[in-house]
């Protein structure tokens, strides 16, 4: 594998700021390397920071794992220290695929993976396609551009309660507009909050709620495209298709590797949308993993149960994030 | 980052993930040592009819005794979750309300204060309760961690309009007659060939007014949810029997709108029966709503049971419903909360409570009131006194109402958007049974 001279020395440049090299030129190893000098002061500097992450991240997420190893109920609520240690015995019970428990685990873990391609699927082909459609100068792109940006503003509370009005199936706006306006599913108001159209619903709501994010995101991406490529490839004769494949997508390509990544992590663990369209128990069919654990937590008291659930479902992100991060962001880690 | 537009994608990036992490924060205000925090249910119309109602009888108390109470009004959808995160964090109110159901649960997390002592003295005793109310303060041969403060049972309430309408003169006395009533009572008032008026409503998504009907209509049926050795029996021949016959009313007798299937509050099918859309409902104390909204065309019958006149479990209408007291064991300022349990419980305060939010007093001393001695009073006392039975008095009954509930709700969702088969009701309630046995 060949380097650059540029990517071969990043350190040395970072540890000797006085003596930058010039563009092109190697670091000269011959010269007697300096030793960085010893201080506390950095160290100083993150210590606010780091106490904070371990009060805030570390010490509940160590928390939460010890939890999935003890039996804690409402019996023991009070004095947590003293619950007694099962062991694996929440995960047999989580991942048990004979068990009642565990067949919700397994087929609630799917279908929250289907929720979350189809909702960042969704949201970033918006996303995109309003940046691209803003992204050239017209009249009333201010507007526009706020106008996008509204369902992201808005409290999440406020937005997901008001699609809930919205789609009740006796007095909502939905069934008002499809039903009695133009005459769709015949004489039945069909019902969106339960069945199997609960899942569709709750794919708008969410696909509602994110894609001005990445519509944000996309849009401050593509600023950083010089537009004589564009004219470049326009005098080459590329289509308007041409250039979205190979100049647009390629040079967002950093920022849609964190921006996917973000947005899968979001939405893989998304409560907020079928909590308040769907209350503490969502539907069978539009179950996701966060309501689920919430469900053995707090609906069956089982927090032993809860956690060892979470703790899954951690390390099976940890591991998805590692290998998308390897995959996606070196090749980009230096652009910007 | 010259590019404001980049300026703002990043803002809003931190601005996101710090709003993620903070979470839900905030605790109560922190009482000083004149005041206290008391968290009360839902007891009226609304939360704030509920915290009007009970505001005078807080500012007499502040009167007598100096101390300042600093009241928050709970929704029943919020209650259970806020207490449970009270009890987890120890951070909770001085004194609050809670479902007289859950008493055995909530007394097992130990949070609770034990009703002895200075606070057993200071509500007068037990003699001074009625003993169905008194037997829900906590398991049977434990000392009870809540004192009883409102009294409610189910019964039948109707729109006599409508009965006269379809030329029925009486209600309702046993299952089959209370379905073929509501049949009848089940029409196409506009002409478009689809029923707009229902012989029956009810909030086929509230979990605990599910979790209810289970309990009555499984014991209706000679069922019950836990055998003796403390099993769950939630998916026994009569037990789903009982739920079918529930569910029944929307899947095959037809007698209950499927819209009923998203209704999550107890008044909204309360409005139902005031505007017309529906004939008949179970509720514990709806004519504090009549009377708000001015409607006076309503009856009341017990609960239509299996047979006529049965008696002991099969002649069960409802569970001993209320609601009680607790103080918390962390309260720092126990003596005022005492003395405020103390003040809700005397003669004159239930009284004035339970007129005001027209459900039953729990000491015998203000039983006598003429308040009380309405017809809907004397047949929700009726119900209490030789209908009902306490809910499992189990450690895990909170547990319980939320599974056979969410059961139920589930059912009334698939009624509404297909058929359901009694094999789907066996399934749900065996899936709701071994739930129930792993968290045991």
């Amino acid at each position: 594998m060949s380097h650059s001279a540029l990517d071969s020395s990043p350190a040395a440049a970072g540890s000797q700021p006085a003596i930058d090299p010039a563009p092109g030129e190697t670091a000269d190893k011959g010269q007697p390397s300096r030793k960085p000098r010893r201080s506390f002061l950095p160290y100083g500097l993150i210590l606010p920071a780091a106490i904070l992450e371990i009060l805030i991240h570390i010490g509940p997420m160590l928390l939460g794992i010890w939890i999935a190893f003890i039996s804690l109920t409402q019996l023991n609520l009070t004095n947590w220290l003293n619950a007694p240690f099962v062991g694996l015995q929440n995960f047999v019970n989580g991942l048990n695929p004979e068990s009642t428990i565990g067949q919700a685990f397994f087929s609630t873990v799917g279908r929250t993976l289907g929720y979350t391609i189809l909702v960042v699927g969704f949201s970033w082909i918006l996303g995109m396609a309003g940046a691209v459609f803003l992204s050239s100068n017209f009249k009333g792109r201010a507007i526009l551009r706020t106008f996008f940006l509204i369902p992201y503003a808005l409290p999440a509370y406020v937005g997901t309660i008001a699609w809930a009005f919205m789609f009740n199936q006796r007095d909502g706006a939905v069934n008002q507009i499809l039903v009695d306006t133009f005459h769709l599913f015949g004489d039945e108001r069909p019902f969106w909050l339960l069945g199997q159209n609960s899942f569709g619903a709750m794919i708008v709501v969410n696909i509602w709620q994110l894609w001005p994010f990445a519509f944000l995101m996309l849009m401050a991406a593509l600023q950083n495209v010089p537009t004589d490529v564009y004219e470049a490839a326009a005098i080459d004769g590329a289509t308007l298709w041409q250039q979205f494949r190979t100049i647009t997508l390629p040079m967002v390509r950093p920022a849609n590797g964190v921006l996917l990544m973000v947005m899968s992590l979001w939405t893989f663990n998304q409560f907020n949308v079928p909590f308040v369209l769907f209350g503490a128990s969502s539907p069978k069919e539009a179950t996701l993993v966060s309501p689920l654990i919430y469900q053995n937590s707090f609906g069956s008291w089982n927090f032993g149960l809860g956690g060892a659930m979470s703790v899954l479902l951690l390390i099976a992100l940890f591991i998805a994030s590692v290998f998308y991060i390897r995959m996606v962001l070196p090749k980009g880690a230096d652009n910007d | 980052m010259k590019n404001p537009l980049k300026v703002l994608a990043s803002l809003t990036a931190v601005a996101s993930l710090a709003l993620s992490l903070s979470g839900c924060g905030g605790g109560s205000p922190q009482a000083t040592s004149d005041t206290i925090t008391y968290w009360a249910s839902d007891q009226g119309n609304s939360l704030d009819d509920t915290a009007a109602k009970l505001k005078p009888s807080l500012d007499r108390f502040t009167e007598k005794t100096g101390v300042k109470v600093n009241l928050e009004v709970i929704s029943w959808t919020d209650l259970y979750n806020r207490i449970l995160t009270a009890v987890t964090s120890g951070d909770g109110p001085d004194v609050l309300n809670i479902g007289n159901t859950w008493a055995v649960t909530l007394q097992e997390t130990g949070a609770f204060e034990p009703v002895e002592g200075k606070l057993l003295e200071a509500v007068g005793g037990e003699d001074r309760f009625l003993k169905t109310s008194w037997s829900t303060g906590g398991a049977e041969g434990k000392t009870p961690t809540s004192v009883p403060l409102y009294g409610l049972a189910y019964n039948m309430y109707y729109n006599t309009k409508l009965f006269k309408e379809a030329g029925i003169e009486k209600a309702p006395v046993t299952w089959q007659e209370f379905v073929e009533t509501a049949k009848k009572l089940t029409k196409d008032t506009n002409g478009d060939g689809k029923p707009d008026q229902w012989g029956f409503t009810a909030a086929g998504a509230s979990v605990s007014a599910n979790s209810h009907q289970a309990f009555v209509r499984g014991l209706q049926n000679g069922g019950t949810l836990f055998d003796k050795d403390g099993k769950p029996t939630f998916d026994s021949g009569p037990q789903v029997e009982g739920v079918k016959q529930f569910i029944d009313l929307m899947a095959t007798d037809k007698v209950m709108s499927p819209s009923d299937a998203e209704i999550s509050q107890g008044s909204q099918k309360i409005d139902n029966l005031i505007n017309g859309q529906a004939a008949m409902l179970f509720d514990q104390s709806p004519v504090k709503n009549f009377e708000a909204r001015g409607f006076t065309d309503w009856g009341v019958a017990p609960i239509p049971m299996m047979s006529a006149g049965a008696t002991g479990d099969l002649g069960t209408q409802s569970h001993v419903a209320g609601i009680n007291l607790s103080i918390f064991k962390n309260s720092k300022n126990k003596e005022n909360a005492i003395k405020l349990a103390g003040f809700l419980t005397s003669d004159e305060e239930q009284v004035s409570l339970n007129k005001a939010y027209r459900s039953l007093p729990v000491v015998s001393g203000a039983s006598s009131d003429p308040a009380f001695q309405t017809e809907e009073v004397k047949a929700k006392n009726d119900a209490l006194a030789n209908h009902a039975l306490p809910m499992p008095l189990i450690a895990k009954e909170g547990q319980m109402e939320t599974l056979t509930g969410t059961a139920i709700k589930n059912l009334f969702a698939k009624a509404a958007t297909g058929t359901v088969s009694e094999d789907d009701i066996k399934a749900a309630l065996k899936d709701a049974n071994n739930q129930m046995a792993a968290a045991q």
